[in-house]
C-alpha cells in the first residue's frame, strides 16, 4: 500500500508527519522522500544512508560532422530544447524531456542518446521502536544542483521501493508537476494543512488536484488551534474526511529545532497514527484488490 | 542590413515591446531600402518554455543581423550570439526612436543577458 503525504503549501508539517507515520507503523515500512528539491526527512530518522546511486535521463548529443543543419530536429521538439539557427544546431539539455523524437527524425543520424545525471538516490534502513519494533527503509531522492527536471528523480525514487511493503511518500509541496508525479498511482493521499486562511486556500487547490486525478484522500490539520475553524467547516461542507487534528504545541517546535520528530514531542500521537494507517488500509482494500 | 525591433504595434510609432522571447512581433527594418516588414511572434506567447530560443530563430530566419529589444534572457542571448547577431537594448519608447538611437551610434551592443530566464 502506498500512502502519499502532500499539501498545497510548504511548511505545513508534511515531512514531520510522514516521518511520524513511518515510525508509528506496526510493520516494516518504507519512507520515500520525494521532496527532491529540499529533502530533509533523513534528519529526523537518523538513518544511515549507505547506498548511493545516480538518476540519469537520456538526452541527445550532436555529432557536428554529420549534421547538415536541416532543422528537422528542432521542428519536432515540443520543448524548444534543440534549435537550428543558420549553420548552427544547438541543444539545451536542461530543457529536454527525453522524448527521443529528434533522434528518430534526424536524417543524418547525427544525434545519439547519452545519459545525463540529474539527481541522486540515497537509501538505507534502521530499526525503529516507537511502541512497535519494525524496520524502516528510507529512500531519499535529491535533484542535482542546477537541474530543473524533478519528475524523473521522483519517479526513480518511487520505483526503487518494494511494491509489496507499506510505503509512505513525502511529496513536494504545491500542486504542479512534481507533486502530481509523487501522488500519482498512490492508493491514498493525506493532505496536510493548517487552520489558517493560507492553509485553506492551498488546501482547496490540492483538493481540486486530487479530484482531477481521481485519488482517494483525507485531510489532516496540523497546528490545530493556531487559527480558525474554516478548514473544518470547508471539509464538512465538501464531505472530505478530516481524519486527524494535531494540536499546536510548543513541544513540537522545540523538538523540531533539535532535529527531533513529532513523536518524541507527542508520544501520545503514535497509537492514533497507527489506527489511521489501519483505517486507510481498510478503506483502500477493495480498490487495491480491484486493481490487481 | 536588416535590424529586428520587438514591438507590440505595427508602425514605426509603435512602442517597443520590452520582452524579446514573448514579444508580440518584430518589425524588421531594412536600413538600405528604408522600409520594413512585420514578423509575427504570436506562436511564442504561449510557449511553455524556450520562447527566447524560438524568437531568436524567427529573427535569424528573416535575415536580421541585429536586434533591438528591452530585455534578453540567457538562452536567447546564447543563440543570437552563436548566430552572430548583435543585441542592443534600447530605453527608447518607440521603434522610430530606437532606430534613431541606433543610427546615431547611441546604442551599445550587449555582451551579456540582462534578465534571468524563467523556464520551469
Ligand atoms: S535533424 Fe539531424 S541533421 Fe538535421 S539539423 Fe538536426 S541534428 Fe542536424
Ligand atoms: S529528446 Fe525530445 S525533448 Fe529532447 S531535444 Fe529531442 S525532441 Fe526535444
Amino acid at each position: 500500500m502506498k500512502i502519499a503525504i502532500a499539501s498545497g503549501k510548504g511548511g505545513t508539517g508534511k515531512t514531520t508527519l510522514s516521518v511520524a507515520l513511518a515510525q508509528a507503523a506496526d510493520k516494516n515500512v518504507q519512507l520515500i522522500d520525494c521532496d527532491v528539491e529540499e529533502p530533509n526527512g533523513h534528519i529526523f530518522i537518523d538513518a544511515q544512508l549507505d547506498k548511493h546511486e545516480d538518476v540519469t535521463i537520456p538526452i541527445p548529443v550532436l555529432d557536428k560532422t554529420l549534421c547538415n543543419n536541416c532543422g528537422k530536429c528542432g521542428e519536432i521538439c515540443q520543448f524548444n530544447a534543440i534549435v537550428t539557427i543558420g549553420d548552427k544546431t544547438m541543444i539545451f539539455d536542461d530543457m529536454c524531456h527525453s522524448c527521443g523524437g529528434c533522434i528518430l527524425v534526424c536524417p543524418q543520424q547525427a544525434l545519439t542518446e547519452q545519459q545525463k545525471t540529474i539527481g541522486y538516490l540515497d537509501s538505507g534502513s534502521n530499526t525503529i521502536n516507537c511502541g512497535q519494533v519494525h524496520q524502516l527503509s528510507f529512500i531519499k531522492g535529491s535533484i542535482k544542483i542546477g537541474e530543473a527536471m524533478s519528475p524523473p528523480v521522483i519517479r526513480a525514487a518511487k520505483k526503487k521501493a518494494d511494491q509489496n511493503q507499506l510505503t509512505i511518500i513525502d511529496c513536494p509541496p504545491g500542486t504542479s508537476c512534481p507533486m502530481m508525479t509523487a501522488v500519482c498511482d498512490c492508493d491514498f493521499v493525506l493532505l496536510v494543512t493548517e487552520p489558517t486562511p493560507f492553509g485553506l486556500h492551498d488546501l482547496k487547490l490540492a483538493v481540486e488536484t486530487m479530484r482531477c486525478m481521481d485519488l482517494p484522500f483525507a485531510v489532516i490539520v496540523n497546528r490545530d488551534g493556531c487559527g480558525d475553524e474554516r478548514v473544518s467547516e470547508y471539509c464538512s461542507a465538501e464531505k472530505i474526511p478530516l481524519v486527524l487534528k494535531i494540536k499546536d504545541d510548543r513541544r513540537v517546535a522545540t523538538a523540531y529545532s533539535r532535529g527531533e520528530g513529532l513523536l518524541s514531542a507527542l508520544p501520545e500521537l503514535a497509537p492514533k497514527l497507527r489506527s489511521l494507517l489501519d483505517d486507510i488500509s481498510t478503506w483502500t482494500k477493495p480498490a487495491t484488490e480491484g486493481k490487481q | 542590413m536588416k535590424i529586428a525591433i520587438s514591438t507590440s504595434g505595427t508602425t514605426l510609432d509603435a512602442p517597443i515591446d520590452p520582452r524579446f522571447g514573448r514579444a508580440v512581433r518584430f518589425l524588421v527594418y531594412d536600413l538600405e531600402q528604408n522600409n520594413f516588414t512585420l514578423v509575427d511572434n504570436e506562436q511564442n506567447l504561449n510557449a511553455t518554455q524556450g520562447a527566447g530560443i524560438q524568437a531568436a530563430k524567427t529573427v535569424v530566419d528573416c535575415g536580421a543581423q541585429a536586434i533591438i529589444s528591452g530585455h534578453c534572457g540567457p538562452k536567447a542571448f546564447q543563440v543570437l550570439s552563436a548566430a552572430g547577431i548583435a543585441i542592443y537594448h534600447s530605453d527608447g519608447s518607440t521603434v522610430a526612436e530606437a532606430l534613431e538611437q541606433y543610427n546615431n551610434g547611441q546604442l551599445q551592443a550587449a555582451t551579456d543577458a540582462n534578465v534571468e530566464g524563467h523556464w520551469v
